[in-house]
């Protein structure tokens, strides 16, 4: 329909019927493509759920169906009571929710700070954040064990969360933010004698409230998957987040070609939390990506 | 930042009275200080400090026993730097193998996955087509799940009895063992032409203690399934960032040009394509920059094997130090990596700021996204 208002009246009939033609032709394809790949990012979660409900035989005999026959929760009671998953998982959420909450509050700070406070070496500091941003975290392997392990916080809870309360791109993120947001609120409380704190507390942050929400997404579904930096501060299976877990359980204790069911539902689970968050607050996360420039 | 804080300087002088002006000043200094002091003493402490230690760890012997800054712990000056070039031996064997390696993967990485990311945003952004947001949420979940549970799916897909051999196998293919497989693509390829032995111009020698024959093999069949992981994993990213880009071309641009009569490729071609060249560009340099930092997928599906053919930098340094206790040779691995990140992102900022000042702030905003992955 659209297609046909858009052409302009005055073309020949012909013309706009061999036009309606190509359209057909070219939507027809268009949708193709689009269930072709739609498939193949998807298919493999598909694969992947159903597999995890089958008997092992049954996996590695028809890799492809979607459908478990028998279907089987041996996978499943294998992950709970046979490896450290419950653990894992403990852990897990215990290391996402602090580092969340402390991303979310010092980032804000320090965003709000470099935004609108005015001190000596702002300008320098924000020069050094936005620098560290550039530091590939996979060269830190080393030299966060080798810090980790001079302060003795080396394989504990405390060397596990305290070096990803804060990240770079979050204070940029929430500097970005601050700086679009008119001055003249904040002035208004200044001048009735808040402090600045108090100011920021009470008048900026409940402003902020798109930004945060945005941060608060991005340090969960960061540190939930985070795995390299677990990977070189801690030892001590105790202590092992979820992905490290997962790692262990593929390359070491259970070897490689065999458990498929099993390992396929602990990735499952694994997965399930950042899913479920992507699908409530998917425009959060598309707006990271799109530079936030979409006010719809 | 430069344009906004003069402003807002002489709005705030301006309504204060002169007296309270000093106190609040130096009061802001001290806020100001507080309110940035724990991510200062965080990063500090976890980023700047760690580098300047393994730089001094880089310069020594240290096996991991005790603490690598006492007076015991020997310095061997750049050794560590100079056995990985110019020394012949294993160490630069293997980090020449795993340059060669990587250097063949962000070959076939970058442009794969930036020409499959700018199809699907062509594909999404088609105005006729609906059910678009689904397909485009669908295109970008797998760059949001863990890399570590995603290898997990893809050793399955890719098992020797996995759903990708029984696909090729509906098409009459006989699958490889992809994990157990060395061989290189190249050389594969020089195979079916007919070149089974390898000719001895290449094998007598070649820079850096490799073979010209080995330097030439192409990615080994076990890095071929890695790199369809993480093409798969993160073109969706990459697509959005397409997707806000074809969203700014002006729709009066492409009409007008259909009058002229221009056909849709040429429309692509002289159009569209020109529009979104400074996206495009991000989009090869956060590739590039992303593609020499793969550990997670190598960690999780191959360790290296089969052969060293999926052995890049990052896990070389990773398994010199915490698996051979070598943490001198590992630090320097990762300078090196390092160096070769830094010069790509030096690269990609400058290029970027010197394009567009206007949208300096949105181009900056977009640039971290992939440098979370």
């Amino acid at each position: 329909m659209a297609v046909l208002t858009d052409r302009p009246p005055a073309a020949a009939t012909p013309t706009r019927r061999r036009h309606a033609g190509r359209s057909l032709v070219s939507r027809v394809l268009g949708y193709a493509t689009l269930i072709f790949f739609g498939l193949v990012f998807l298919y493999p979660f598909v694969i992947q759920l159903g597999n995890s409900f089958k008997t092992e035989p049954d996996a590695s005999a028809n890799p492809l169906s979607p459908f478990p026959d028998p279907l089987s929760l041996a996978g499943f009671e294998r992950i709970f009571a046979g490896t450290s998953f419950p653990l894992w998982l403990g852990n897990s959420l215990l290391v996402t929710v602090l580092v969340t909450a402390g991303r979310v509050f010092f980032d804000s700070l320090a965003g709000y700070a470099l935004a609108r406070l005015r001190f000596r070496g702002r300008a320098w500091l924000f020069a050094t954040v936005v620098a560290v941003m550039a530091v590939p975290p996979v060269v830190l392997l080393i030299p966060k064990f080798l810090v980790l392990n001079q302060l003795g916080i080396y394989n504990s809870y405390t060397g596990l969360v305290v070096p990803l309360l804060a990240d770079a791109a979050g204070v940029f993120i929430m500097k970005q933010f601050f700086e679009s947001v008119p001055v003249s609120v904040e002035e208004a409380a200044r001048i009735d004698g808040a402090s600045v704190f108090r100011t920021f507390w009470s008048v900026v942050l409940p402003m902020a409230k798109p930004a945060l929400i945005t941060l608060t997404i991005l340090s969960f579904q960061g540190s939930w998957n985070e795995f390299p930096h677990s990977l070189v501060a801690v030892q001590d299976p105790d202590l092992f987040t979820l992905p490290r877990g997962l790692a262990d359980l593929v390359s070491g204790s259970l070897g490689k070609g065999s458990q498929y069911p099993l390992k396929l539902g602990a990735a499952l689970l694994a997965t399930i939390p950042v899913a479920i968050i992507f699908v409530v607050f998917q425009r959060y996360f598309v707006r990271d990506a799109n530079d936030g420039s979409d006010k719809g | 930042m430069a344009t906004e804080a003069p402003a807002a300087r002489v709005t705030v002088r301006g309504d204060a009275p002169r007296r309270r002006g000093r106190g609040t000043r130096s009061n802001e200094n001290l806020a100001g200080w507080l309110f940035v002091a724990p991510v200062i003493v965080i990063l500090g402490l976890f980023l700047l400090l760690p580098i300047l230690m393994a730089l001094w760890v880089s310069l020594t012997d240290w096996n991991g026993q005790g603490s690598p800054f006492t007076r015991n712990v020997p310095f061997v000056g750049v050794e560590n730097y100079t056995r990985l070039f110019a020394e012949d031996g294993l160490d630069r064997r293997d980090f020449m193998t795993s340059l060669r390696n990587n250097v063949y993967y962000v070959g076939i990485v970058v442009p794969v996955q930036t020409a499959l990311a700018l199809g699907l945003a062509l594909i999404v952004n088609n105005r006729r087509l609906k059910g678009k947001g689904f397909f485009r949420s669908a295109f970008y979940f797998p760059s949001v799940t863990s890399s570590v549970a995603i290898s997990v799916v893809f050793l399955f897909l890719f098992a020797n009895s996995g759903a990708v051999n029984k696909l090729l196998g509906l098409l009459g293919v006989a699958g490889p063992q992809w994990f157990a497989d060395p061989r290189g693509v190249l050389h594969l390829l020089l195979g079916a032409l007919g070149v089974d032995q390898p000719p001895a111009a290449l094998t007598g020698g070649g820079p850096f203690g490799l073979s010209w024959w080995d330097w030439l093999s192409g990615p080994s069949v076990a890095m071929v399934s890695i790199i369809t992981l993480v093409v798969w994993t993160t073109s969706g990213t990459f697509m959005l960032m397409f997707l806000a880009a074809l969203q700014n071309v002006p729709v009066a641009l492409d009409e007008a040009s259909t009058l002229d009569g221009a056909g849709r490729w040429q429309r692509f071609r002289y159009v569209t394509l020109p529009m979104i060249k400074p996206t495009m560009f991000l989009v090869v340099t956060l590739g590039l920059i992303g593609s020499w930092q793969v550990f997670d997928q190598v960690y999780v599906m191959s360790q290296g094997d089969p052969a060293k053919t999926t052995l890049t930098p990052a896990y070389l340094s990773y398994r010199t130090a915490f698996r051979e206790f070598d943490y001198g040779s590992g630090a320097a691995i990762s300078f090196v990596l390092f160096l070769i990140i830094i010069v790509l992102t030096l690269i990609q900022r400058r290029v970027m700021a010197d394009r567009d000042p206007v949208d300096r702030p949105r181009g900056r905003w977009r640039r971290r996204v992939p440098e979370r992955s």
